[in-house]
């Protein structure tokens, strides 16, 4: 559209021709108050709160709906608009319980905000109240009709955003009111997203209500810790006895890669860190085999020398890390492993293969998509997977991009999914999740009619009449999707565990072969992807960087072995032969999540790190408690190679970072720290001494983390449990990772580019043995995280309770 | 939709929901006709009836009901099988309108809204029915009733508790 000029307040702004005054106003800094009118949802134009006056028109016009052109001239303030707006005020507060002081919303409620500055605190009406008692819906979503003053948003919020429609409006008048589909209650995949859009405290959430007050929390803005998308979250915080504690879990400004977005685990999935299950006191196991409290330092004493035993004795150590830890966390762990226990056997519970992922885009730089982009692009071929239960956030941009641009949503999966609502074209594959034959659709984009097996899919169409009758039908839809997706000029390829190794090479190869396409690949936890790409891998660095060529890592790790280690099925393996002396295990239930009989660990010293007591931290030798992701400060990168900065928000008492404790652990061992964690001046006096010019930077004397530092512009770090410093190194030495700080610090999502790998790593990944356990969490589970949350617990429950209630129904008619 | 058999309405009325909702540009254009219909049938418009709707035009059973009880007119409990609506607005109000309402509680022992224990008549107080020009007015069913006087509407009740019952015998002999 072209642009426009016109006349707001005495002020001449250009927009785009048809852009919505109030937008246009908004951009230029002049405010207008509006109650109805909600950015990317439909236009309601219930609430008359926006009312302008625009010149030559008769009549005060409302800025939410009205487009701006060329030459009007508006006035936005005068005293018959405060008039008119004043005069709403009171018809809304004709009826409304003007509660504040109990009310949720109190503080941050735009009713009283607009009433403040309007003064609407005296009526002409005197009509009695119409009173309803607060009404609970679901275990997630409370009403308070009272207070509602009929905008709409959560209505439109749960249908246009959400595509659930739960929500509606009944009667009319002033006993209209907001009604859930359930009769009384809410069937509806209970994100809040209608309680965070409602601009007074009608809607309230179960986590929240009548807790405290807006100003009397800390509000931290973090990364939440459940999927692989990573919504920034923030968080409300409050003092407690022992420690703090996280009293809501919002969107506050809006302002994260998720916009508007959270789902449920992300808005109400927080609970877990006030669990009475969760791990405040280190445990060492005793002579009579339980696991009795100790202190701290006895903890860490016993495992610094248990280690040195078992490192001096020749025998393995395996170490098995975390999808929920930062990414200094496992690049620390990892650097840890390999230089103080000087094993490259290291790995973690791969819930996708990343390392297959990275490969097959080594060398192609700018062809990951960003989360971002997914909300953008034009078009997107998405195949397999469930983003609406699995990828929340991903979903919610599919969904945003179609509705708002209308974006071309193609979509490939052996079984329908909710998403095909917004899909142009869908195609039904003949393939079973177990027989990873979504290959085959690789090479039928590619070109061969015969890749897709339609033969296969009998059981599933059961309305076939004959073979040959149907199978052209199907075959000649899936060429017609196929067509579309090739006429496309650009593309985001989105898929995930359902293809691994060399499936992922075909997939990748076919859409490098086409220009303007772009991937993303699906991991399961907040930083899964981290955890691949800080090197938690028995073959590859941080980077993906070959351990058998290390290249810059030869000389920056002492002790690097350039023999792939055992990976985590093989240490658990070698447990089992009696072959492992230690294993020590940061954030995961290896235990759980192989299935292995614990009587293998019977040769072997377990060390656990962990919030709760897992599986294997339960026959753990040493079990040491340690922080959640709300409780340490960090980055992290999700599924789509996006970084985020975590935040330390709350506190508990007793426990420690895991980037803490692996210090200490390190220093136990009389490990010189420095080497470990670049803080103060490294090496021979850093910034102040050898700067390299005169030897060369490569003469491995000079200090290259201190020249690194100065060329930055970065001071060095002072403490040795600073997570920054190790982000300095990783920036240092991992082409993929050239942050830009400013945006990182400042709360912002920044990409990393895993394009920048070395190309001489395809080879070395062909032989990998498939090892990937997708979690397959979905909207209302987290793994361990999800099972000790009561909030989630609840809604899981009562989810089971309606869907079961929907059961019994069918049956009885 | 290809459910008759599972339809809770006549043949006949499924088969005129059918041509109504492929009449109209959009399916739900038809709801609020079908939503008459089915009450002129069924009495009222019960869960079963707004989740039938909901389907032939292919919304949800909310959005039924969003739109439903925005009229007054359209009910969701059981009226009696001659439901008497009797005008108060102005001109009948001027006329004597809450005389003859009064009269009519008196007479069928009901309120507004109720319904006899014999489920045979139920009142209510409704706005203009459009027959000012012979107020007071009221409408049983869809029969305009009008220069109503309480002995008037004596005649009214008894013609209608008369039709009642041999309709009731009628019905009677007809399963005997
Ligand atoms: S919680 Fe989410 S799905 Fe449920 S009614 Fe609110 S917006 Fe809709
Ligand atoms: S409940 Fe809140 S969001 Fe929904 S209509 Fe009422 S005031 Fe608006
Ligand atoms: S679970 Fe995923 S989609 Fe939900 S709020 Fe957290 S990061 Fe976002
Ligand atoms: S914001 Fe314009 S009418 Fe509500
Ligand atoms: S006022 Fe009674 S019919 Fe019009």
């Amino acid at each position: 559209m072209p642009d426009v000029t016109f006349t707001v307040d005495g002020k001449k702004l250009t927009a785009p021709a048809g852009t919505l005054l109030i937008d246009a106003c908004r951009k230029a800094g002049i405010e207008i108050p509006a109650f109805c009118y909600y950015p990317g949802l439909s236009l309601q134009a219930a609430c008359r709160m926006c009312v302008v006056r625009q010149e030559k028109v008769p009549k005060l016009q409302t800025a939410c709906t009205t487009q701006v052109g060329e030459g009007q001239v508006f006035v936005t303030e005068s005293a018959e608009i405060a008039q008119a707006r004043k005069a709403t005020i009171e018809l809304l507060l004709g009826n409304h319980p003007l509660d504040c002081p109990v009310c949720d919303a109190g503080g941050e409620c735009e009713l009283q905000d607009m009433t403040f500055k309007y003064g609407a605190g005296e009526s002409l009406y005197v009509e009695a109240k119409q009173h309803r008692e607060e009404q609970k819906w679901s275990p997630a979503v409370y009403f308070d009709r009272p207070r509602c003053i009929l905008c709409y948003r959560c209505v439109r919020m749960c249908g246009e955003g959400m595509d659930v429609w739960a929500l509606g409006i009944q009667s009319r008048g002033a006993s209209a009111t907001i009604a859930p589909n359930g009769g009384d209650h809410l069937d509806c995949e209970q994100c809040g997203m209608c309680i965070d859009a409602c601009p007074v405290g009608a809607l309230t959430s179960d986590t929240y209500r009548y807790k405290t007050r807006p100003w009397e929390m800390n509000h931290v803005a973090t990364v939440c810790t459940h999927c692989g998308d990573g919504c920034k979250v923030t968080l409300g915080i409050r003092q407690a006895d022992n420690g703090t504690d996280i009293v809501r879990a919002d969107n506050r400004d809006k302002s994260g890669i998720n916009g508007d977005f959270l789902c449920a685990k992300g808005r109400f999935g927080f609970d877990f860190v006030e669990s009475p299950d969760r791990l405040t006191k280190p445990l060492i196991r005793n002579a009579a085999g339980t696991l009795e409290p100790a202190t701290w330092e006895q903890a860490i004493r016993h495992v610094a020398s248990k280690l040195k035993e078992v490192r001096a004795a020749g025998r393995a150590i395996g170490v098995i890390g975390s999808n929920t830890t930062t990414n200094e966390e496992n690049y620390l762990l990892q650097k840890f492993a390999r230089t103080v226990l000087g094993t490259n056997n290291i790995d973690h519970v791969r819930s996708t293969d990343y390392p297959g992922f990275a490969a097959a885009m080594a060398g192609h730089d700018h062809r990951a998509a960003s989360l971002r982009d997914t909300q953008t692009a034009k078009a997107i071929l998405l195949i397999g997977g469930n983003p609406t239960e699995e990828h929340p956030l991903l979903a919610w941009n599919l969904r945003t991009n179609f509705r708002l641009n209308q974006a071309r949503l193609y979509i490939a999966t052996d079984s329908p999914i909710k998403l095909e609502r917004q899909a142009l074209m869908s195609l039904q594959l003949p393939v079973s999740l177990e027989s990873g034959g979504y290959e085959s659709l690789s090479d039928f984009l590619g070109g061969d009619d015969n890749a897709l097996d339609f033969g296969a899919m009998d059981d599933v169409i059961e309305s076939r009449p004959t073979q040959t009758d149907t199978v052209p039908t199907e075959l000649t839809h899936a060429k017609t999707f196929r067509e579309a997706v090739l006429a496309e000029d650009s593309l985001i390829v989105i898929f995930g565990e359902e293809f691994r190794g060399a499936a992922i090479q075909k997939l990748v190869a076919w859409g490098l072969g086409k220009e303007n396409v772009k991937f993303a690949y699906l991991g399961d936890y907040v930083n899964s992807r981290g955890a691949a790409d800080m090197g938690l891998l028995p073959d590859l660095l941080p980077g993906y960087v070959p351990v058998s060529e290390p290249g810059a890592f030869g000389e920056e790790y002492a002790n690097l072995s350039k023999q792939p280690g055992l990976d985590a099925v093989q240490m658990l393996d070698a447990a089992g032969r009696g072959e492992l002396g230690a294993l020590y295990v940061v954030g995961a239930d290896p235990i759980a999540s192989y299935g292995v009989d614990p009587a293998a660990f019977e040769n072997t010293f377990v060390i656990v790190q962990d919030i709760f007591l897992t599986e294997t931290a339960a026959l753990a030798d040493v079990v040491l408690p340690s922080a959640s992701l709300y409780e340490k400060t960090g980055t992290v990168t999700n599924s789509y190679g996006d970084v985020q900065l975590v935040k330390k928000a709350a506190d508990k008492a007793g426990v420690k970072t895991d980037f803490e404790i692996l210090v200490r652990v390190a220093g136990g061992m009389g490990i010189d720290i420095k080497k470990l964690v670049p803080f103060g001046t490294t090496g021979k006096g850093g910034v102040t001494a050898d700067m390299g010019q005169s030897r060369g930077a490569q003469s491995g004397e000079a200090d290259r983390h201190a020249v690194w530092l100065t060329a930055n512009n970065l001071e060095p770090r002072l403490s040795p449990f600073d997570p920054l410093a190790v982000l300095d190194e990783i920036q240092r030495l991992l082409p993929a990772y050239q942050l830009d700080r400013l945006n990182l610090f400042g709360g912002n999502d920044v990409p990393s580019q895993p394009g920048f790998v070395p190309v001489s790593d395809l080879l070395a990944q062909a032989a990998h043995q498939d090892v990937v356990l997708p979690a397959h969490d979905g909207l209302f589970t987290s793994g361990t995280l999800g099972a000790h949350t009561v909030a989630l617990t609840e809604i899981r429950q009562y989810q089971h309770s309606v869907s079961d209630a929907v059961v019994a129904e069918t049956a009885a008619d | 939709m290809s459910t008759e058999s599972l339809s809770i309405f006549s043949p006949q009325l499924a088969a005129r929901f059918d041509a109504l909702v492929e009449k109209y540009p959009l399916r739900r254009s038809a709801l609020i006709p079908m939503l008459l219909y089915a009450q002129d049938e069924i009495g009222y418009l019960s869960d079963a009836v707004m989740e039938e709707v909901a389907e032939r035009i292919g919304i949800t059973t909310l959005d039924v009901r969003n739109v439903a009880s925005y009229y007054s007119m359209l009910r969701f409990k059981p009226v009696g099988k001659y439901n008497v609506q009797v005008c108060t607005n102005i001109s009948c109000m001027l006329r004597g309108a809450y005389d003859i309402f009064e009269h009519l509680q008196d007479r069928l022992g009901i309120g507004h809204k109720g319904v006899t224990a014999d489920g045979v008549f139920s009142l209510e107080e409704v706005e203009c029915i459009g027959v000012c020009c012979w107020a007071p007015a009221l409408q049983v069913n869809y029969d305009f009733h009008d220069d109503l006087t309480n002995e008037k509407v004596d005649d009214v009740l008894a013609s209608y508790r008369a039709k009642a019952r041999s309709e009731q015998a009628e019905g009677g002999s007809a399963h005997a």
